[in-house]
């Protein structure tokens, strides 16, 4: 099966050269402008087209009904553009969640985790990659494994141990959790990346009298920035959206992290529809906000992952 | 962890076993032992926040744990309760409507988006078109999955809910329906949300890999008659096989993780309709407080995950090997 799909793009270029009216025929083509469109193309668009609305409708449900008065939003259907703006329920809900401390103790958590297993990442991987250790496979083979585990095979012990040592309803049990978990996969990634790092930079600046702490951090970590930085990205992003760590050690108000906080209002009685709806909104809003202004860097990590 | 990133295809790549000594020379009598230094905190970190718990909670499995007394031996009854558990034999067989939702479906129809968007939008109508179309269908994935929880919940919401209300005006109000309260649409309801999470990432990455692919292969391959189907088989799916490997594999590992979409929806009901291993375990660690039991759930799910992984990545070696093969 590999083997006749693989070859099939060979044989039709093969083809292709005996075929001298292909060629006219392509030359006659306009050359780098959109080609012609027919009935089939307009309609796979109109597929796709449909199916990005289906995609953005509930982000439009969510952003117009957030602005609407629950009357409003019964006269006019959850379809219509709010006949006047209401802020109500977005105020209401943003004083009952204390919106601005729940944003900070999710920046803060990501922040340090995104900060500290990069750190850690690329002292490992400095080992692995460049140090060469032994067994190296395996240690980036357990690193991986920890980064696979479901959180709830560590969930109990991790509570217990948390309590134990008053870390428990504590943002800093969160931190270190992730730390290790966003690490594993640092390591992971960077082991690789640094495995092939160029051999001449490394041999020059030990000729120059460097030392190895001074090759990693003068040499290796300038050179490997971009990677870091997508990985700060990442490590940041991923650890805002963690959901059952911090549900589990953050318990009092005061602590939670935005979708934690946001899904303990969800039921409540006093919320009515409008209320819920800009709950949500405002639970989507900072993930937007990453989004946009990370969009670049995270399109070239994509390209970086590929490259590597 | 959640909504699976996109940084991942870096997974597909094997490191060719680089040579044993290390990167930077030597230097004096120092071997390459000093290099355990740097691995020292990355490994403390390890040991305590996941070996030793890891190793802690394989013990639990063992016993009979309210979480006060200290724990009591009690054998392997964990394990043969939870063989026999149709509340457990439930949960898995939700996982693999979970699997459903968040690979087979996301995978296959990504294919589709992906192929649609970089053969047909990009070339015809310009790559802005299909670069834009591509950040739509990324949207979802960006959010924290029980955010978009919530989001789909409100939508469904049984009384006043967009989608009943939109319904009844359009003189479908029969139709309307306790989404998620309801044991026969719940499931269903669920799988919906995340396949609306999870469609971009697929899309996303393939799109990626099909930067590699050379366009004038797609035009070779029209001018000698093959159609859309064809050189969607022949080309496509063949250059992006790594990528779909590690698509079906992290997304799978996800939906057998599945959290807090379950939690913040349905907290697995009505009933045990919509329950997963990962909410069953939590919720006997937190309410019924059978820690020995719910660490012998996360023990099974560990090992159905191990399981999965160790599949996936020898059936990957063997195609990649057929594949050189056949060259």
């Amino acid at each position: 099966m590999a083997a006749t799909t693989t070859s099939a793009p060979a044989r039709s270029r093969r083809t292709h050269h005996a075929t001298p009216p292909a060629r006219s025929r392509r030359a006659a083509r306009p050359r780098g402008g959109m080609r012609k469109r027919t009935g089939v193309d307009w309609l796979m668009l109109t597929f796709a087209v449909i199916a990005a609305i289906a995609i953005i409708a509930p982000f439009y449900l969510i952003l117009v009904n957030s602005f609407k008065s629950p009357a409003d939003y019964s006269n006019g259907g959850p379809l219509q553009l709010p006949s006047a703006l209401y802020f109500d329920g977005i105020v209401a809900f943003w004083e009952r969640v204390n919106f601005p401390e729940k944003v900070w103790n999710s920046f803060f958590i990501s922040g340090m985790v995104a900060v500290l297993a990069v750190l850690i990442s690329v002292l490992n991987a400095f080992a692995i990659g460049i140090g060469r250790v032994k067994g190296r496979s395996w240690i980036v083979l357990l690193f991986l494994l920890a980064n696979l585990l479901p959180q709830e095979a560590l969930l109990y012990p991790l509570y217990y141990m948390f309590k134990a040592v008053g870390l428990y309803n504590n943002v800093w049990s969160v931190i270190i959790v992730f730390t290790v978990i966003q690490a594993a996969f640092g390591t992971y990634l960077l082991a690789s990346v640094y495995g092939t790092f160029p051999k001449e930079v490394l041999e020059a600046a030990s000729i120059d009298g460097a030392s190895r702490w001074q090759i990693l951090w003068r040499v290796i970590f300038p050179i490997s920035r971009p990677t870091l930085s997508v990985l700060v990205i990442f490590f940041f992003i991923w650890t805002w959206n963690e959901f059952l760590i911090p549900l589990t050690f953050l318990v009092s108000n005061e602590n939670q992290t935005v979708p934690v906080a946001i899904s303990m209002l969800q039921g409540d009685r006093l919320m009515d529809v409008t209320t819920t709806s800009a709950s949500a909104l405002l639970g989507l809003i900072p993930t937007l906000i990453f989004f946009l202004i990370f969009q670049r860097t995270l399109t070239r990590g994509i390209t970086a992952g590929a490259v590597k | 962890m959640t909504a699976v990133p996109f940084v991942r295809p870096a997974k597909a790549k094997r490191t060719p076993l680089p040579p044993e000594e290390p990167l930077i020379p030597q230097r004096g009598g120092r071997g390459s032992g000093s290099y355990w230094l740097y691995l020292l905190p990355g490994f403390t970190l390890l040991t305590v926040i996941v070996i030793i718990p890891l190793g802690w909670n394989l013990f639990l499995t063992f016993t009979e744990w309210r979480g006060i007394k200290p724990p009591e031996f009690i054998g392997l009854d964990n394990w043969i309760q939870l063989f026999g558990d149709a509340k457990f034999w439930t949960s898995f067989g939700n996982s693999v409507w979970m699997i459903v939702a968040m690979v087979v479906v996301p995978t296959l129809v990504g294919l589709i988006l992906a192929a649609l968007l970089f053969d047909l939008v990009g070339r015809k109508f310009g790559g802005k078109t299909a670069s834009f179309l591509r950040a739509t269908y990324y949207l979802p994935q960006i959010l924290p999955a029980a955010i978009a929880g919530i989001v789909i919940g409100w939508i469904l919401r049984p009384q006043d809910g967009a989608l009943n209300t939109i319904l009844e005006s359009i003189g479908l109000g029969a139709l309307a329906h306790n989404w998620l309260g309801s044991p026969d649409t719940a499931l269903v309801s669920l799988m919906v949300v995340l396949v609306w999470i999870q469609i971009g990432y697929p899309v996303v990455v393939f799109m990626a890999a099909l930067q590699r692919v050379d366009p004038e292969l797609y035009e070779a391959a029209e001018l000698d008659g093959a159609n859309w189907i064809q050189r969607f088989r022949a080309i496509t799916v063949a250059i992006i096989r790594p990528e779909i490997y590690v698509v079906t594999l992290t997304c799978t590992i996800a939906a057998l993780k599945v959290f807090g979409p379950v939690y913040v929806l349905t907290r697995g009901g009505p009933g045990t309709s919509t329950i997963v291993p990962a909410y069953y375990a939590y919720t006997e660690f937190f309410q019924s407080q059978q820690v020995g039991y719910g660490a012998t759930i996360a023990t099974a799910l560990t090992i159905v995950i191990a399981i999965v992984s160790v599949l996936f990545i020898r059936a990957q070696n063997a195609a990649e090997r057929k594949e050189r093969a056949g060259l």
